[in-house]
């Protein structure tokens, strides 16, 4: 997608979330069984963009990844299913979406920084 | 020999060395080097692969070297200074003399976060948050805001009872000593710790917070507790676990000492209450 015309389809969705609240696209399985696999999210939650994936082959085995505005944010599944991230690291939560509304809640709008270059 | 006080008796002058050294460390640059090897290892350690720092057996031997090294660094500024340790079980409020303006400062501000006071407050420019997640470079807290209260005497009197040392599957699920300290199951120790505090101390580059150290060095300091108690159980695995730093394999980053290494902290530094 051309950049003008993402930002302004992130702008609207923005606007969008301001009028509605949070606003799910696509909802994510909250489930903390750790066989079991999450599923994809993508929504605004107060103001930012956050979401998730399964992928294949990713750093450290996750095999999932969550973007705040398009950044990646590093998560880390525990041995019981539950999650962490990077800016929350030493407090579970279920699913990986609670990890991505944590770091936006964590971040008081502060911009995240690309994992590499962490 | 060095003696780990308790941070609640250090004399002014004490406090005074301690932050100095620390702001050396800070100006020279080694003292990012350390925030900077936690994070590498915080993402790394993973339940089901490799796992050294957290959530591992060798968490406790892991960070007992890490803070030696922190501890030769700072003695290498002044060599009067040892690390001083925070009992949170006691010194459990926002209130306590450790987050004073002549120690370590006090909780943030609530619009941002930022630390106000002491001497690594961001308004007095010795304190830039360099090694960082996302694009804050002030020193953060938020004392209580995560949680809170922070861990009982009561609730490190039960973890201290545990016997054994640590148990497979050697991470963040299994039962035993280690992992009720750190804090993945149970009662929750050393991760409520770091969620209290909030700010950096509660991300993977938690040694931002000079905080860190005096937590970390208590978290220490019960280790060496339960093995007074306990003096029939040691460290284990005893060896052939994949991915687990065993007593007698060499850990990352060093690669030059094992558990069986540092089991005794009496070789290299003593408590005010040993």
């Amino acid at each position: 997608m051309p950049e003008l015309s993402r930002r302004r389809a992130l702008t609207t969705t923005v606007a969008l979330a301001a009028t509605a609240g949070v606003r799910t696209v696509v909802p994510a399985q909250a489930s903390a069984d750790p066989h079991h696999s999450p599923g994809t999210f993508d929504e605004v939650y107060k103001g930012r963009r956050i979401q998730g994936r399964p992928v294949g082959g990713h750093h450290h085995g996750t095999g999932y990844t969550v973007l705040v505005d398009g950044v990646e944010l590093h998560v880390m599944r525990n041995a019981d299913g539950t999650w962490i991230s990077v800016v929350s690291h030493y407090a579970p939560v279920p699913t990986p979406r609670a990890a991505a509304r944590t770091a936006v809640d964590e971040l008081q709008g502060a911009e995240l920084l690309p994992f590499s270059a962490n | 020999m060095t003696v780990r006080k308790n941070q609640a008796s250090l004399t002014t002058d004490e406090k005074r060395r301690f932050v100095a050294a620390v702001l050396e460390l800070k100006r020279s640059g080694r003292y990012d080097e350390f925030v900077t090897t936690h994070n590498a290892f915080i993402v790394g350690d993973t339940d089901n692969g490799e796992r050294t720092g957290h959530r591992s057996p060798s968490f406790l031997p892991w960070h007992r070297r890490f803070l030696l090294d922190f501890e030769r660094a700072l003695r290498s500024v002044d060599a009067s200074v040892a690390l001083p340790y925070w009992d949170w079980s006691t010194d459990r409020s926002a209130g306590a003399s450790l987050w004073a303006p002549d120690f370590l400062g006090g909780t943030g501000r609530s619009r941002d976060g930022r630390v106000m006071d002491g001497p690594f407050a961001a308004s007095t420019g010795d304190w830039p948050i360099t090694v960082r997640v996302d694009g804050r470079t002030y020193l953060r807290r938020a004392l209580g805001g995560g949680v809170r209260e922070l861990p009982t005497r009561g609730e490190v009197e039960s973890v201290l009872t545990i016997p054994t040392y640590d148990m497979a599957p050697w991470n963040s699920a299994s039962d035993g000593f280690r992992n009720h300290l750190e804090g993945w199951r149970g009662a929750n120790l050393h991760n409520r710790v770091h969620v209290w505090v909030g700010g950096q101390m509660a991300t993977g580059v938690s040694p931002n917070d000079p905080v860190f150290w005096l937590h970390h060095a208590y978290v220490d300091k019960l280790w060496a507790e339960w093995q007074r108690r306990h003096p029939d159980s040691g460290y284990v695995p005893a060896a052939g676990t994949p991915d687990v730093v065993d007593l007698g394999e060499t850990m990352k980053p060093w690669n030059d000492t094992r558990p069986a290494d540092l089991l005794d902290h009496t070789v290299h530094y003593t408590f005010d209450t040993d």
